[in-house]
Formats: structure tokens, C-alpha cells, sequence
């Protein structure tokens, strides 16, 4: 686990294999995500630990990741297996967890599940 | 990432919560580009100041942090959305130009020298070669890595933003000495900045860091801005160079190519608007345009973006280029512009390749792509 920004988070797994583009995918009110076309359509992402492979798309979306944190209805914690600018400085901005996983560990996360992500720690724990 | 003790205090907030998120984005930023430390920048240019592009977001964001966070560099500032002269012309609502204003206020409060100007490499005093600094316009962080001999990341609005709160910035790849990855050979004879903004787009999605150009030599400043301006909308290369790199992949650029481009943006053969300077004019582009006029007038209306500074040195020519139908509107530009929506504009007739990326895609407007040479010749009496 490889730190971008740290601190430590609590929450419900949510595991998706699709990138994500916070700027149009994610509704900045609510954090659900809006695209029809991304496989957690409806879902929130409200109080999640959410595992996705990168984000994508206009680093304007670093300003949803602030949006949602300032509604509350941002993720508690992210996870990502590569890093990019908009998601790293849209979580450092928020103070959202961020941390980059590789494949293997990333395989290694039960979907649904609560963990808590220790990112100073470099520790992910099955609560 | 290596922080020195007083980074790894700012970090944990022994300065300040803006500077423990100063440096947060700094952090998270230099481990997403493996960068080993952070170096201090000497001048640093922010983005994120268009309403249209940063929203209320963005207008609350700044709002939240102006009365703590000052900036320790010199700080300008990338365009707004309109020109407060004109701003009563065209159909801005109050709201917009509210936040725009809170926008405006909050960047001043901070201590940014607010000159809402795409173009800092044609009306600020350039550094010494070699200088770190913070750019997050792309074009200018092109033109300034590639002709001014300046080092600089291509940043985002919130990096450069902690750089300028700080003086410091991620010391990754970018900014040493990068050498070519790809070799672009321009193909097309006597090439105008149209063709020299297509080729800067497509060298942008053929290179990842630094292109090598051969076969030809921008031959004007106008060629210049344009090259950079195409380069920066693709992509994540960040420099071009004059020199030859015969060890890297030859990659032509021709007529085929050229057309491949003008087909993926030119959706019209023509507009009702012509809109020159994305990015912005500078002055002396100003006089080589009234140059080429001659005295004629433009039939179809031309909008002609450009810095405050400019504008104002351009004053003995505003009178002659009013009658030629040219509108002249400082502090904003043609991209992500709220001042052309398919409400108000049918299409737009532009020479640059960045514009006409921005115009279709954010403001999905018909776009018509020719020469300035060529834009007299049809559209003046």
C-alpha cells in the first residue's frame, strides 16, 4: 500500500473494476453515482471505503471529490490500483484517505464487506 | 517522498490547517508522479478561475480559504469568463457574474495578481533559464518549458495553488532535463499556425513527455501559441524541442494526418462569429493583425481575446478595430467562454485548434477551421 494522502477510515467496501470520472458520473449533492453506464449506477458513495482503478477525465472532477466531502456524502476512504492527479488532489484537498494498492491486494478486497483502512499504518483490517 | 522537518510539521498541521493542506495536495501529488522531494518554484500561474469551469464548487472552495491563505510567490491567474466592460453585452446572468466577482475576490485577498491572462510568457518579465516554476495553463506551461527555458510541470488548478501557498513544488520528471520520446516530422510545405496547432495536437497524442519537431520551424509567434495550444489539449507531453533525436520513432505529419484532425474537429464549412486569440493575443500579434486587414472590414463578427494589459496598450487601434467589426474583450478567453452557447451562435469560424477543441466539445457549437490568412480573405470587405 502506497501512500498519497493519509489518515485512517472505516466503512463498506465498494469494489468497482470501471474507472470513474467524478466530474458527470458522480452527483455532487448526493454522491450517487448518476452514469447509467458504470457498473454501481445508484449507488452511493456515501461513508463507502471505494476501490476503484483510477480516475478518469477532467481534473475539474478533483472539485466534485471536494463537493461531495462538503455535503457529506463523500467516501470515506479511497482506494485506487494507479494513481492520477484528479482523484489524488481532489482527496488531498476534501482530506479524504487515499492510498494505491497493487494487484495483488487490490484482488484481495471482499466487496460488501466493513474494513477499516489505516493508510499511515499501511493496513487494511476485516472488522 | 522525502520532506524536510518543517514539511512533515506543515503536513501534520503544526502551521495551519491551509498549509497542512497545502502540503497534503503537494504530497498526494509528488507520490501520483514519483516525485523524490519538493523544490522551491519562483513564480507560480493558476488555473481554475472560469465560473463555468469551477462552479459553485470552486467559487466556495476559494471563499472557505481566502481570509487565511496568502500566497508566497509571485501568483497570476488564467482568464475569467468575461470582459466586466462588455460583460452587459451578452447574456451573462447576475449569478454569474456574482460568483465570478467572488471569484475575482477571493484570488485578490489571497495575494494573486489577478491578471486573467492564458498567456503569462507574452506580458510578464520572463525568469533566468533554468528557473523552476509552477504553470498549470497548459499552453504556457508548454511555451515555458519549450521556449522560454523554464521548468515546469504541467500542474493542476489545486497543485499549482499549493505551490503558490507554499513556494514549493513536486521535484518529479517533468522537471528535469526530459529528452524527446518521439520524433513528429512536419510534412506539410509552408505551414500556417493552423497547421502548426494541428501538428501540436497530434505530437501531443503520439509523445508522452518531451517531442522532437523536424522538417519545419514555427516560423512566428502566431505559429508558436498555436503549436503549444494544439499540444496542450492532448495528452500529458509537456515540452517540444527543435533538436534532433534520431534514436527516437520517426512520425510523419502530412497532409493525411492533417486532414484526419480537421475532419475530428471542423464540423462546418462556416459560422456567424470569428473569434481569434485562444490563446489570448498579445500586442504585437494585435498590430500584425491590422497589418493584414488593411483597412477592410470583417462581414461576420470577430471576437478578439486578449489580456487587460493588451487591451489597454492597444487603445490607439480599439477606435480602427471597432469599425472593422472587431470586438475586443480582455480578461477571458475563447475556451470553456460563457459567452457562446448554440442560443446565441450558430457556429464559429477560428484558427485555433484549442479553441475549436473547446468551442465543440464544452460549448458544442459548430466549429469552421481555416488559416488567419484565409479568414481575411473570405470574411473582409
Amino acid at each position: 500500500m502506497r501512500r498519497l494522502v493519509g489518515g485512517r477510515a472505516t466503512g463498506i467496501l465498494t469494489h468497482t473494476h470501471q474507472p470513474i470520472n467524478f466530474l458527470g458520473m458522480v452527483n455532487k449533492d448526493t454522491g450517487i453515482v448518476q452514469d447509467a453506464s458504470h457498473d454501481l449506477y445508484g449507488r452511493s458513495l456515501q461513508d463507502t471505503i471505494l476501490a476503484l482503478p483510477y480516475g478518469i477525465g477532467s481534473s475539474v472532477g478533483a472539485y466534485t471529490i471536494y463537493s461531495i466531502k462538503s455535503n457529506n456524502a463523500a467516501p470515506s476512504a479511497i482506494l485506487c490500483e494507479r494513481p492520477d492527479l484528479t482523484v489524488a488532489t481532489g482527496c488531498a484537498v476534501a482530506n479524504i484517505p487515499l492510498a494505491i494498492l497493487d494487484t495483488f491486494e487490490m484482488e484481495s478486497l471482499h466487496d460488501n464487506s466493513k474494513i477499516t483502512v489505516d493508510v499511515d499504518a499501511g493496513m487494511i483490517l476485516y472488522n | 517522498m522525502m520532506l524536510t522537518r518543517y514539511e512533515e510539521g506543515a503536513l501534520r498541521g503544526e502551521h495551519g490547517d491551509i498549509l497542512q493542506m497545502a502540503y497534503r495536495i503537494l504530497v498526494a501529488t509528488g507520490e501520483a508522479t514519483d516525485a523524490e522531494r519538493l523544490i522551491p518554484v519562483n513564480w507560480v500561474h493558476l488555473s481554475g478561475v472560469n465560473y463555468n469551469t469551477i462552479g459553485d464548487a470552486g467559487e466556495q472552495f476559494l471563499r472557505s480559504i481566502r481570509h487565511k491563505a496568502r500566497v508566497r510567490v509571485k501568483t497570476t491567474l488564467n482568464p475569467a469568463g468575461f470582459d466586466r466592460d462588455t460583460v452587459h453585452e451578452y447574456d451573462i446572468t447576475e449569478e454569474f457574474i456574482k460568483k465570478q466577482e467572488s471569484i475575482r475576490k477571493s484570488y485578490e485577498m489571497m495575494g494573486v495578481e489577478t491578471s486573467f491572462s492564458c498567456i503569462p510568457y507574452d506580458i510578464f518579465d520572463i525568469p533566468a533559464a533554468g528557473t523552476q516554476v509552477s504553470f498549470a495553463e497548459s499552453n504556457a506551461a508548454i511555451y515555458a518549458n519549450s521556449l522560454d527555458n523554464l521548468k515546469t510541470n504541467k500542474e493542476s488548478a489545486f497543485s499549482a495553488l499549493a505551490s503558490a501557498l507554499t513556494g514549493r513544488s513536486p521535484y518529479n520528471e517533468f522537471r528535469k532535463d526530459v529528452y524527446p520520446d518521439v520524433t513528429v516530422e512536419m510534412k506539410i510545405p509552408n505551414p500556417t499556425e493552423l497547421d502548426w496547432g494541428m501538428l501540436g495536437l497530434f505530437a501531443g497524442r503520439v509523445s508522452e513527455k518531451c517531442v522532437s519537431i523536424s522538417g519545419a520551424v514555427p516560423s512566428d509567434r502566431r505559429a508558436c501559441k498555436a503549436l503549444c495550444g494544439g499540444m496542450g489539449t492532448s495528452g500529458t507531453c509537456s515540452k517540444f524541442t527543435m533538436d534532433t533525436a534520431p534514436s527516437t520513432e520517426h512520425i510523419s505529419f502530412d497532409e493525411r494526418e492533417a486532414k484526419n484532425i480537421h475532419d475530428e474537429l471542423a464540423t462546418a464549412e462556416t459560422g456567424d462569429v470569428i473569434i481569434l486569440g485562444s490563446p489570448q493575443l498579445s500586442l504585437p500579434e494585435i498590430e500584425s493583425l491590422m497589418v493584414m486587414l488593411r483597412g477592410r472590414r470583417f462581414t461576420k463578427k470577430c471576437m478578439l481575446f486578449c489580456p487587460r494589459i493588451v487591451k489597454e496598450s492597444a487603445a490607439p487601434y480599439i477606435k480602427a478595430l471597432e469599425k472593422a467589426n472587431v470586438h475586443v474583450l480582455a480578461d477571458c478567453c475563447a475556451c470553456l467562454t460563457p459567452l457562446l452557447s448554440p442560443d446565441n451562435t450558430d457556429g464559429v469560424i477560428t484558427n485555433s485548434i484549442k479553441g475549436a477543441y473547446y468551442l465543440r466539445k464544452s460549448n458544442g457549437l459548430d466549429v469552421s477551421l481555416k488559416p488567419l490568412q484565409d479568414i481575411i480573405r473570405e470574411y473582409t470587405t
